[in-house]
């Protein structure tokens, strides 16, 4: 029979049993609802967790440092030197950088201890220089004021805990100004070299010497969570200016004292450099690039590969736990198509008698079980749909109660749509392989002594 | 004793048997006949004598356990059930007792439904379908419903749609047994202006001897499985 008679004559049978037809397809709109729903869930956690993740720069981020020689891996930093044919941090090595394909930024962690006067009483605490990138990582979504006007501006951002030790009322804090005192770092000229054409010696540094020096900067938000951007950030960071205006404070740091021992310290060298990616995906590539330019490098890349076999295997779970009620309409489907079989035996039994071949008997069976399939896919995306709707509603008025941002958990893409679809067709055509071949192999002569 | 030879039909030796617990029963027990093409056969005999068997074996809707039905030059049992499902299609029309129309469609659709079986395009079926439904003269009734018409009616939709196809081998299982003396001759005297008109072979059963004597060439008569005696009707 041709595909257009077989698909008429096949919702011509399932109109004529309209109710139980219609029963069947709901059966299997519940069934792919169910999975919908689940897998929406998970799609959208993990979407959420993604993209937390991911604005967080955990994962599209490379740090990049000298490269150690293996001996020197052992010892502390302060005693490393660097391996054979290492390259040093320094600003041409962060221009190279910036210039490497799919690379968005690169900055140097900047982070020093300080005491801060306020009101006139001292606080000691962190400062940490933040990139003006780090307004989009979703860090800053939800704090108290905003974020710095410009990368140069004078201004701070002051996390809640040590607000609360700046005034009872943190809020209050917005407008104000504060103190920053700290130890600018001085560097001594140049001592000339000898003349022995030691490598080694080159560039040796005069020294620098360490000036406390004031900073006014006026507080424009605070923010609720410690700011994290990427592993070794700014995270421990109390109090957060501009990366710009943190670099030209020249502040002493941690590692001051180990560049002074070791050699280019009339040069600007770094002790590590944040390399961001555009996206997670393109960190691979970027951190051999930076290998095989001579740096050393560390990523989580490991870490974002375990989140995403994580989540793989979370959907797999929900899949199955969601395919329950799908696998319960299956046997509806069954059952309606074994009714049907005892109830149109005689009508079989004319076909085959008309010259209908045992296929053709087969195909239409096969086509009003997919057609169910088909409706009940179509009917059971949009309950799904309307099922992740209203537990998203119901979850963020909760979540309004509680003061917690808003947020969406169910997350219906394209492709889950399609895969429901033809999962519940697929499933149909399954359901309707006993039934089909039952009807097939009727004898004509029995089914049309059928009353 | 095929197609070749001018038989429409033959089966040679042909037996069927069912069993029922340990019973054996030979429906059809070793039977040889041959149906001339052009030929009207009707088939008599008492209830269980295995005239419907034997009609539906040449009709190939059923198989027999020995033996063969030649028609068209091949041996309906050893064809594939996709052959045998083309034999009844393009060769075979069927006319049975209950006339077996789908009471859900319309008569037009009823007429129909053999030439979606044989894939025919939808442009031909619509002048098939005039002309068979003109034959039986109903081409008036072809929007009712099964529910809407006599059981005379009924039986000549029936005709036409064994008709449609243009078969070549007309069976019919019992065609008045429905039906009341007057519409039964109508209904016998339309297969028989069928056969005269289309030259179609027809083999009917049945069991009203004077309506066979009247428009049959040849009866066959059975018993018990097998054939007691065969010859012309007039």
């Amino acid at each position: 029979m041709k595909a257009g008679d077989l698909a008429e004559l096949a919702l011509r049978n399932l109109r004529e049993a309209v109710l139980r037809s219609s029963l069947t397809t709901l059966g299997v709109a519940v069934g792919v609802a169910s999975l919908v729903a689940w897998l929406s869930l998970g799609v959208g956690l993990q979407t959420l967790a993604t993209k937390r993740l991911s604005n967080s720069g955990l994962f599209d981020t490379v740090i990049v440092t000298q490269k150690r020689s293996e001996q020197s891996r052992r010892r502390p930093p302060a005693e490393a030197s660097p391996a054979v044919g290492a390259r040093v941090l320094d600003d041409e090595a962060k221009k190279e950088f910036e210039h490497l394909p799919n690379v968005i930024e690169v900055y140097s962690q900047v982070r020093f201890p300080t005491e801060v006067r306020y009101d006139g009483a001292p606080y000691s605490t962190i400062v940490a220089g933040i990139p003006a990138s780090a307004k989009d990582n979703g860090s800053f979504d939800e704090m108290k004021g905003k974020f710095f006007s410009g990368p140069d501006a004078d201004e701070a951002i002051v996390q809640i805990e040590f607000a609360r030790d700046l005034s009872p009322q943190p809020s209050s804090l917005i407008g104000k100004d504060l103190v920053v005192r700290y130890a600018e770092r001085e560097t001594l000229p140049v001592v000339d070299k000898p003349a022995s054409g030691d490598a080694n010696s080159e560039g040796s540094g005069g020294g620098f010497s360490v000036v406390p020096k004031e900073k006014k900067l006026r507080i424009v938000g605070i923010v609720e969570t410690e700011p994290a951007a990427g592993f070794g950030g700014f995270g421990s960071g109390r109090l957060l200016i501009p990366l710009n205006v943190a670099n030209s404070l020249r502040a002493a740091q941690v590692n001051d004292l180990r560049d002074l021992v070791r050699a280019n310290s009339n040069k600007n060298v770094y002790p590590s450099l944040t390399v961001r990616a555009k996206s997670p995906a393109l960190v691979a590539g970027i951190e051999s690039t930076i290998k095989s330019m001579g740096f050393g490098t560390f990523s989580l890349l490991d870490a974002a590969k375990s989140l995403q076999t994580f989540f793989t295997i979370f959907d797999m779970l929900l899949l199955i736990f969601g395919s329950l009620a799908l696998a319960v309409a299956t046997l509806g489907i069954i059952n309606t198509l074994v009714m049907a079989i005892l109830e149109r035996r005689r009508e079989i039994g004319i076909l085959k008698a008309l010259g209908a071949a045992d296929r053709d008997v087969k195909q239409l069976f096969f086509v009003e079980a997919s057609v169910m399939g088909l409706l009940g896919g179509i009917l059971g995306t949009g309950f799904g749909w309307l099922i992740g709707r209203a537990v998203t509603f119901g979850t963020n008025v909760y979540l309004k109660r509680q003061s917690l941002p808003t947020t969406d958990v169910f997350f219906v893409p394209w492709w889950l749509i399609l895969l429901a679809i033809v999962l519940a067709v697929v499933v149909s055509l399954i359901a309707g392989l006993y039934p089909a071949s039952r009807a097939a192999k009727l004898n004509p002569v029995e089914a049309l002594r059928y009353e | 004793m095929s197609d070749g030879n001018g038989f429409a039909v033959c089966a040679e030796k042909v037996t069927r048997h069912y069993e029922m617990g340990a019973a054996v029963i030979r429906a059809v027990d070793d039977i040889t006949l041959a149906i001339r093409t052009g030929e009207f056969v009707a088939l008599l005999g008492s209830s269980g004598s295995g005239k419907s068997t034997l009609l539906n074996l040449m009709a190939g809707l059923d198989r027999p356990n020995s033996g063969a039905i030649l028609a068209k030059g091949r041996n309906l049992s050893e064809m594939s059930s996709v052959e045998l499902a083309r034999y009844r299609s393009k060769t075979v029309g069927m006319v049975f007792q209950s006339f077996n129309l789908l009471p859900r469609m319309t008569l037009e659709e009823n007429v129909e439904l053999p030439l979606r079986l044989a894939e025919v395009d939808r442009g031909e079926r619509g002048k098939r379908v005039a002309e068979a439904l003109e034959r039986v003269k109903l081409d008036k009734r072809q929007g009712h419903k099964p529910s809407e018409m006599s059981g005379g009616e009924q039986q000549r939709a029936a005709i036409a749609r064994a008709l449609v196809n243009r078969p070549t081998l007309l069976f019919a299982d019992e065609p008045t047994g429905n039906l009341d003396s007057a519409t039964g001759e109508t209904i016998m005297r339309l297969l028989k202006e069928i056969q005269g008109n289309l030259g179609m072979t027809i083999v009917m059963v049945t069991h009203e001897r004077p309506l066979a004597e009247k428009f049959a060439d040849r009866i066959v008569t059975m018993a018990d499985g097998k054939l007691v005696s065969d010859g012309a009707a007039r």
